[in-house]
């Protein structure tokens, strides 16, 4: 048998084997995590598969990269043919892959496409090294550069192939028009003789096939990783509400997580499938505010620990002696994973926003895992004092405002008439307050503006006054889990002692607690099965059904902020829109408008913690969004504490001549008032 | 070390106080208790010297009501065990000199090389228990301690007086120690431990002994003070405020 | 049943301390309603000299040794209760502070004399008024007979009553008990950080609590004490937290403070604070708390959170002072 074809073959079989190793190493260390829940839900799974991954559908939130990606992606596919045409003529001179190798059309398809490729990767290129945008900041530059050479590469090389192959009149595709940039391709190269176009073939067709064997080889150890991995990541990702956190995990006496293994292997197949592009990185709150954490940086984080302790569990740890050092296993044993690969200060940093996994395309979660290592930390005492202060007084009075219980209600002293108790007698809707609508000094008039256009809509509404504890969800997300539950218990407590048939509530924190932390599983474990609305919901459906009656329209121009709990998390966007169209307003979007809106940096019980740290609040970031929208009047908020942070906000931002800082219900009572 | 905690359960000051019917003592009946301020100090101290030096700590409650949680919660922190000791007329109230007499009793018991409690209660109208339970045991007392160490076979002590002076003693064990401030803020716990002990745990139960409730002057009337002598409210929202202030302060030749 | 009346003098480091000047206005008042003798009790070694303020009282009887030089709890307490034994006065009046609590409780066990602690008011007429609960309870009642023992606190009796620049006839005396094999000794002192700035010295403090929220929010402070010409002192929460250091405390274990204007922003007013700043001339009180002690003795009172005030008081002072 000639060299070249076993040449082919032993270069094929060796990449081959040598990827084959690779991927089977990672996949060893896969197997140290933890088992996750069992995979159902096939249809829906299938159908959001073809949406996100052949779709490509999250890419295009970044337009143009979006559309180079979703070209290489598509070339990729496409030309995947052209790679086996090539690896096996190589073994077989003369071969031709049957249909695939001569569909007119598809040639033609493919043909297009390397063109769009080698666009996109001119694009990319000049993205990388020209623009050089804040969200590759920490990214593997040289890995990124190389692999966009690579593909250039194999793109010209397919060309040229093809084109030579098109001149001799070699090529399998007939007629020539199905091939137009093949066959333009081998005419610049016409007037070199034939064994100068045989030389020129064999050439492009050694780097064809070594680049592609060699990025081959290279995928499993980066980035690229993602071209193998995505498809099973998405396909097999998490379909619970993202509002509602997984379990603690616990091993033995230890709660969280401690030791990257004890991880699942799901989060796993999610860190091997992050391309590093930094959409997460680029909206993430923390991150703009000057703060230790980037989403991007915490996956890339961990994803190298896991290879590097998955090697050394392995390798086993060597005894130090007096005369040879502890092996770089030891070392790598000892690090920790909380504090020596990700730092504290990067784990208290987030705001639970959900920003980043909304945004990322491959689906990859990146609350849940840091949740799950504060889970570790709170266990330590490694949490700053002021969250410890506001733990204890949740725990002992169950608000954080570290207030009697009896003083919850006091708002309701002055309402004529009077709030039902609905603990003595049943109402129709049963009205969850909220820690910072009950006890916040400055949020009182809202809250009573709020049961005055309650009363106007003619809804029979009561509270649970004393009974009322902090749903827990924002203490969920510090992790401290045990007190999550005594709060949860307790509120359940004195929900199933009442008489309701829905349960609303003004606070965005406590809508996602009551709607997807307090039932597990499809069962209501103790949870009254009852709609749970946001007053911006209710509202909706009051002015829709005319129950209440808008007297006069305001004219204002305003732009809303969507709250991180009632947006990203609820998919609750349009309701409030509506309410204040109906009652006049122009709502100007922000450039950041629904599931992109920035989150105020309050939430993830940052409210609680120390901020000496932060350089930029977000909100004074998201109040000068605001102010640049020139005809806008009126930021308005859903959110009490949204409320809290840009009332602050428009003041250390100096706004305040600029921009009215209003809850929605401020508007709707005005609009309320007779002419 | 082995190292006895007294705590002592007080009346938290979150909640409105108010008289009971006698008029000379606090009404109890829906007063929240909550473990002294500085006995929580003490306990983080003994525990520290627990994690530095080994040992025990226990820690001891006279069952005033509302105990259980906060032995639970010691118990989570890391005490070895904990004593309630029970008493008939104990949620009434027990003046301090009672309580040392019921503490000296139920210590008789016990082995310990120290005693550490807070140097004083928020509700102390005769002396404070550590002292007292310190000359009923006949032992050392050092009170308004900042830090612990252990030195030569005994301990070193730094004690704080006014202007932020500290002194250094030493101070033969056994001994009593009345702690203003550990040397780090009381830890946190995570209610997972405080449930988890709840369930695995168990409290030991004393009876009281007969107390020797002499040293507590008799009172003639306990009240809430007038709010007769009030400041005078400046109204208004921020910005009147901030210039009636500033109108104040040049009357007063403040902003010469 | 005696008539007599002991103050227990607290010195420090040669000086003595003003709580006990107030011992000696309270003392004072209680023994000329009692008709009786007002002695100032003087340990120390060499110390004579600091009867040179002690004036009020009729007499001091001073007892000198080595072991007295510095207060210790085992040879002051075993010193006083074997003196008042013997001399069974109608009352010895000691600090409710570091010193005084140390010794009362045990003498009271020792001799079996009962302790009223935390006692603002006192006179013959009326007895004793206690304070307790954080300033919120107050208890009174009859000075136990035939003897008994009070730590007091400030806040009813006037220093300045108390003292008065003469020294009394002063009686020298043995330690009545051997003070040796002493179980507690003093090793040494540490002296708070030096440096920076005296708050005693400063005519206007601008002072935070609780109520700051954030180690963040001190920069406001330090701000509007800055536009004020002051300085920034705090109460106890701040100082344990770290974020400022003890230099900066007012109160009963920090400073006295007397400026003329002391803006309290978000401190409760506590006893222990109060202690520390009770003279001063005018005391402007910043608190969203409407049942907060301080609103009891501050002259003014603000209901507003201090966080919002403090930026816009601070551009208004600048304001006013031109510029």
């Amino acid at each position: 048998m000639p060299i070249e074809p076993l040449l082919v073959l032993a270069v094929f079989l060796a990449a081959l084997g040598l990827f084959g190793f690779r991927v089977y190493r990672r996949l060893e260390h896969m197997r140290l995590g933890q088992p996750a829940e069992s995979i159902g839900q096939w249809r829906q799974r299938i159908w959001l598969w073809l949406v996100y991954v052949f779709g490509q559908r999250r890419l295009f939130r970044f337009a143009r990269p979006g559309v180079a990606h979703f070209f290489v992606f598509w070339g990729f596919l496409l030309l995947l043919p052209t790679i086996a045409q090539a690896i096996l003529e190589g073994v077989w001179p003369g071969f031709v892959l049957p249909f695939l190798g001569t569909f007119g059309p598809l040639a033609l398809v493919q043909d297009l496409i390397a063109v769009a490729v080698a666009i996109a990767v001119v694009y990319d290129l000049y993205m990388r090294l020209i623009v050089k945008p804040e969200r590759y900041k920490g990214s593997h530059k040289t890995e990124g550069v190389v692999v966009l050479f690579f593909i250039l590469t194999i793109m010209i090389s397919l060309l040229v192939m093809n084109g030579i192959k098109r001149e001799q009149g070699d090529s399998p595709i007939e007629p020539a028009y199905w091939q137009p940039v093949s066959a333009f391709v081998g005419s610049l190269l016409a007037g070199l003789s034939t064994s100068a176009q045989d030389m020129v073939a064999r050439v492009a067709y050694w780097v064809h096939l070594s680049v592609v064997l060699l990025f081959l080889t290279m995928l499993p150890g980066g980035k690229h990783f993602h071209v193998v991995t995505s498809m099973f990541n998405v396909f097999l990702r998490d379909l619970e509400p993202p509002g509602k956190l997984p379990p603690a995990p616990q091993f033995g006496d230890q709660t969280g997580v401690k030791n990257v293994e004890q991880f699942s292997w799901r989060a796993m197949l999610n860190w091997y499938s992050c391309t590093e592009c930094g959409r997460c990185q680029d909206v993430c709150p923390a991150y703009a505010s000057g703060l230790e954490l980037s989403p991007k940086l915490l996956i890339m984080g961990l994803r190298a620990h896991l290879y590097e302790r998955g090697t050394a569990l392995k390798a086993g740890p060597a005894k130090a002696s007096a005369d040879a050092p502890a092996s770089a296993a030891t070392a790598v044993l000892e690090k920790e994973l909380t504090g020596d690969v990700i730092s504290d200060a990067a784990l208290w940093a987030c705001t639970t926003c959900y920003a980043c996994d909304q945004e990322c395309p491959l689906f990859i979660e990146h609350v849940d895992p840091i949740v799950d290592m504060r889970r570790y930390l709170l266990t330590q005492q490694r949490a700053d004092a002021t969250l410890v202060d506001a733990l204890m007084n949740l725990r002992r009075y169950g608000n954080s405002f570290g207030q009697s219980e009896r003083r919850r209600a006091m708002w309701t002293a002055d309402m004529a008439p009077p709030v039902k108790d609905i603990r003595r007698e049943p109402a129709h809707t049963l009205w969850f307050v909220g820690d910072y609508a009950s006890y916040s000094p400055t949020l009182t008039a809202v809250t009573q503006a709020t049961a005055r256009v309650f009363q106007k809509a003619g809804v029979d509404f009561g509270l649970l006054y004393e009974a009322e504890r902090n749903t827990g969800n924002d203490v969920r997300r510090t992790g401290e889990e045990g007190l999550f539950e005594l709060l949860a218990t307790k509120n359940k407590m004195a929900l199933n002692g009442c008489e309701f048939q829905e349960i609303v509530t003004t606070d965005p924190h406590t809508y996602n607690a009551l709607k997807n932390e307090y039932r597990s599983d499809g069962d209501s474990d103790g949870m009254p099965a009852v709609p749970i609305l946001h007053y911006t919901e209710l509202l909706d459906r009051a002015i829709t059904s005319g129950q209440l009656p808008i007297g006069r329209q305001l004219g204002y121009t305003v732009t809303y902020h969507d709250p991180c709990y009632l947006g990203r998390y609820n998919g609750v966007y349009d309701a409030p829109r509506r309410v204040l169209e109906a009652i006049g307003c122009r709502v100007v979007e922000m450039p950041r408008n629904r599931d992109r809106s920035l989150c105020c940096g309050a939430g993830g019980g940052r409210i609680w913690m120390d901020e000496s740290a932060v350089q930029e609040r977000p909100s004074e970031n998201r109040i000068r969004e605001a102010a640049e929208l020139s005809d806008v009047g009126y930021f308005v908020v859903a959110c009490p504490k949204d409320l809290t942070m840009y009332r602050d906000a428009v003041k250390t931002a100096g706004q305040e001549d600029r921009l009215a800082v209003k809850d929605l219900i401020e508007l709707v009572e005005e609009a309320l008032e007779q002419t | 070390m082995d190292i006895l905690v007294p705590i002592k359960l007080v009346p938290d000051l979150v909640e409105e106080l108010e008289i009971a019917a006698n008029g000379v003592a606090l009404d109890r009946r829906f007063m929240r208790l909550i473990p002294s301020e500085q006995d929580d100090h003490a306990l983080e101290e003994a525990l520290l010297l627990k994690e530095r030096h080994g040992g025990s700590v226990t820690v001891i409650t006279l069952d005033t009501g509302d105990t259980d949680d906060t032995l639970y919660t010691a118990i989570a922190k890391g005490a070895d065990r904990a004593i309630k000791v029970t008493g008939e007329s104990f949620d009434e109230g027990v003046t301090n000199h009672a309580a040392s007499s019921v503490l000296q009793a139920a210590a008789k018991d016990l082995t310990f090389d120290l005693i550490l409690t807070g140097a004083q209660a928020t509700d102390d109208l005769d002396g404070s228990t550590g002292p007292l339970l310190a000359a009923r045991l006949g032992l050392p007392f050092v009170g308004y301690v900042l830090a612990v160490s252990q030195e030569d076979g005994g301990i070193v002590v730094r004690k704080e007086y006014p202007g932020g002076l500290v002194a250094e003693m030493t101070v033969d064990l056994p001994a009593v120690l009345g702690i203003s401030a550990a040397e780090k803020p009381p830890r946190y716990v995570v209610t997972a431990k405080v449930m988890e002990a709840m369930k695995t745990a168990t409290i030991e139960e004393v009876a009281a002994g007969d107390a020797d409730a002499q040293g507590a002057a008799e009172l003639a009337r306990m009240y809430l003070p007038e709010s007769g002598e009030r400041a005078e409210m400046i109204e208004g929202g921020v910005d009147q405020v901030a210039d009636a202030l500033v109108a104040l302060f040049g009357k007063r030749g403040l902003l010469g | 049943m005696s008539k007599d009346v002991w103050v227990v003098v607290e010195s420090l480091r040669g000086e003595v301390l003003e709580n006990t000047y107030t011992m000696l206005a309270a003392g004072r008042t209680l023994a000329d309603g009692l008709g009786g003798k007002l002695t100032a009790l003087l340990l120390g070694s060499k110390a004579e000299g600091l009867a040179g303020t002690l004036g009020v009282a009729d007499g001091v009887t001073y007892v000198d040794h080595p072991a007295l030089a510095d207060f210790t709890p085992d040879a002051y307490r075993r010193t006083i209760s074997a003196l008042v034994k013997e001399a069974a006065p109608r009352a010895v009046l000691m600090g409710h502070s570091s010193m005084g609590m140390d010794v009362a409780s045990g003498i009271s066990i020792d001799l079996g004399l009962p302790l009223v602690s935390a006692c603002q008011t006192l006179s013959a007429a009326a007895g004793f008024v206690s304070v307790t609960c954080g300033g919120k309870v107050l208890a009174e009642g009859k000075l136990p007979e035939p003897a008994c023992l009070v730590t007091l606190v400030p806040g009813g009796h006037k220093p300045q009553d108390g003292r008065k620049d003469a020294a009394p006839p002063v009686a020298r005396v043995q330690p009545p008990v051997p003070l040796d094999d002493l179980k507690t000794k003093l090793k040494g002192y540490i002296e708070p950080e030096a440096g920076g700035i005296d708050i005693t010295k400063e005519s206007i403090l601008v002072s935070v609590g609780r109520g700051i929220g954030q180690q963040d929010n001190l920069k406001l402070a330090e701000e509007l004490a800055a536009a004020l010409g002051g300085a920034v002192s705090a109460s106890r929460p701040i100082v344990d937290q770290g974020w400022l250091p003890t230099s900066r405390l007012v109160g009963k274990s920090g400073k006295s403070v007397k400026p003329r204007l002391y803006l309290a922003l978000g401190i409760s007013g506590a006893p222990e604070h109060h202690e520390g700043m009770s003279d001063a001339e005018c005391i402007v009180a910043v608190n969203t708390d409407e049942k907060a002690p301080i609103l009891d003795y501050a002259q003014y009172g603000v209901m507003e959170d201090a966080l919002k005030l403090m930026p816009v008081l601070t551009a208004r002072v600048k304001q006013a002072k031109g510029g």
